[in-house]
């Protein structure tokens, strides 16, 4: 999965003209940590349907704030750099986010 | 259908892990059923573990990572699934567990340890902020809200000790607190912190009506109890710590559960349901820490090889003995069990039935399924099942059972 950072954001997910799915993660998110394994099983599963990424928000607090984000989990879909969706939550399952990647298929 | 296992253990936390290496130590073919794909339950995801003992620098992925090692080595075999449903075969000793993926898992025991996840008020804003302000999770969340000010929701000991940590990054906390003003449910310890700490303040009598905001939280209602009035806090961010809830969806209707939804068992971490164990937060207990869910894991494994054994003793001898067998259900510190005995083996050897013996203080499981009431109480068994049954009966009234 492609590894987003304040250096390459916008030209990977802003300005890029198509729909981006960014899981938001961070290392003492032990959710994040649970789910992380099945969202890169669903990047190769759904490979070239949708642009996969991921975004440490360690050293990219900012820019995560900047799109809404205040805490993990966070998988937030974007189509040509707009804010579309926002899956969050501890109760957050990997179903609900395979079904919305399928809606964006 | 697939091989039977001696135990499958529902939930990959503390509880589900100790008693992982408790059975598997105890050559008991062992599975851990663990919904998603990482081991550790709630206790990897707290930073601050400071109380296990033993251990006093180390981070609870940490600790929960040496509990996993520690199974394998013993042989725990892992699967991943979202348990649905416990069921208990026609035979009464086989159980069936079936998950939301379609499987199906078959287990002489079953150690429920699916722990407990934090509750969800459902105010108004909750949800659609989650992520977006409201939090569950300190250490997860915690950078976000680095030099701004929060509400924090609740006064437990999460609540209190969560909150001294996040005065580690924000720039202010206000508690809001249910209680009249100087009482918190914390322990004495993290009350002194709180009180302590000059970035903590509280807001007395008083829960939040609604969380507040546009694209981010902005601010809460917080209404007075003893006044009536509402008023407005802001704030750049909720935390919530309001208690959790047990995850026991699957077992209503099969086993019996507290008013909160938490397993009842006895000191054995047996429920209700012969051959069904809980051990951890799920349990309706005392105290839920990484220390207790441990120990219940520990005597879960132990009671559910007691009773695996019993189960496969009483199998064995009576109900697929090819002969008939006598039963005494009797207890070593009744009299008239201890008296009866020589009478009983010998009618035994005249009429050459062989004597199975059941310690009913030991366990009850057999006794009450058979509706043993008093004892001793003596019952033959023809092809595996009750023909004659004699209560509290003289030496002579023995010979009913020929």
């Amino acid at each position: 999965m492609l590894e987003i950072t304040k250096e390459n954001f916008d030209a990977e997910v802003k300005d890029f003209d198509g729909i981006v799915m960014v899981d938001f993660w961070g290392e003492t998110c032990g959710r994040c940590l649970e789910l992380m394994p099945d969202v890169v099983a669903l990047s190769e599963k759904y490979d070239g349907k949708i642009k996969f990424a991921k975004l440490n928000i360690k050293g990219n607090r900012r820019l995560a704030m900047g799109q809404g984000v205040m805490g993990l989990p966070s998988i937030v879909f974007f189509d040509k750099g707009e804010k579309k969706e926002h899956l969050s939550g501890e109760e957050l399952t990997i179903e609900e986010i395979e079904n919305t990647v399928k809606a964006y298929c | 259908m697939s091989d039977i296992l001696d135990v499958v253990i529902v939930g990959g936390g503390a509880g589900g892990l100790s008693a992982g290496i408790y059975c598997a130590r105890g050559k008991m073919s062992t599975v851990v059923l663990e919904a998603s794909a990482k081991t550790g339950g709630q206790a990897a995801k707290t930073n601050e573990l400071e109380n296990y003992p033993g251990i006093d620098q180390a981070t609870g992925p940490d600790i929960m990572g040496a509990f996993r090692n520690h199974c394998e080595r013993f042989g725990v075999e892992f699967k991943r699934g979202t348990v649905d449903g416990i069921k208990v075969e026609d035979n009464g000793f086989i159980k069936q567990i079936t998950t939301k993926e379609g499987e199906t898992l078959r287990a002489k025991s079953v150690i429920v340890a699916t722990g407990a996840q934090p509750r969800v008020l459902g105010i108004k804003g909750e949800r659609e902020f989650t992520s977006k302000g409201v939090s569950y999770c300190a250490t997860c969340d915690a950078d976000f809200f680095e030099e701004l000010d929060i509400v924090v929701v609740g006064s437990g000991n999460t609540a209190v000790e969560e909150s001294v940590f996040l005065t580690k990054f924000v720039n202010s906390i206000k508690m809001i607190v249910l209680h009249d003003e100087g009482i918190l449910d914390a322990d004495r310890t993290a009350q002194e912190q709180a009180f302590a700490n000059d970035k903590i303040d509280f807001v007395w009598n008083s829960t939040v009506e609604e969380i507040c905001g546009e694209d981010l939280v902005n601010g809460v209602k917080v209404k007075n109890l003893k006044t009536g009035e509402v008023s407005e806090i802001e704030c750049d961010g909720v935390f919530m710590f309001v208690g959790t809830v047990p995850n026991t969806e699957f077992l209503k209707g099969t086993v019996e559960l507290s008013k909160g939804g938490y397993i009842k068992v006895d000191d054995q971490m047996a429920t209700n349901v012969p051959g069904v164990f809980g051990a951890g937060d799920v349990n309706d207990k005392f105290l839920r820490q990484v220390v207790t869910a441990a120990a219940d894991g520990a005597i879960a494994a132990v009671a559910s090889e007691r009773y695996m054994q019993e189960e496969e003793n009483w199998q064995e001898r009576v109900l697929e003995a090819d002969q008939d067998v006598a039963v005494m259900f009797w207890n070593p510190l009744d009299k008239d069990g201890m008296a009866l005995m020589p009478d009983l083996e010998r009618f035994c050897k005249e009429s050459e039935l062989p004597l199975v013996t059941i310690d009913t203080y030991k366990s009850q499981n057999i006794a009450s399924r058979y509706n043993v009431e008093q004892i001793p109480t003596v019952v033959r068994f023809s092809e595996g099942k009750e023909t004659k049954r004699v209560v509290r009966p003289s030496g002579e009234e023995l010979s009913q059972l020929a």
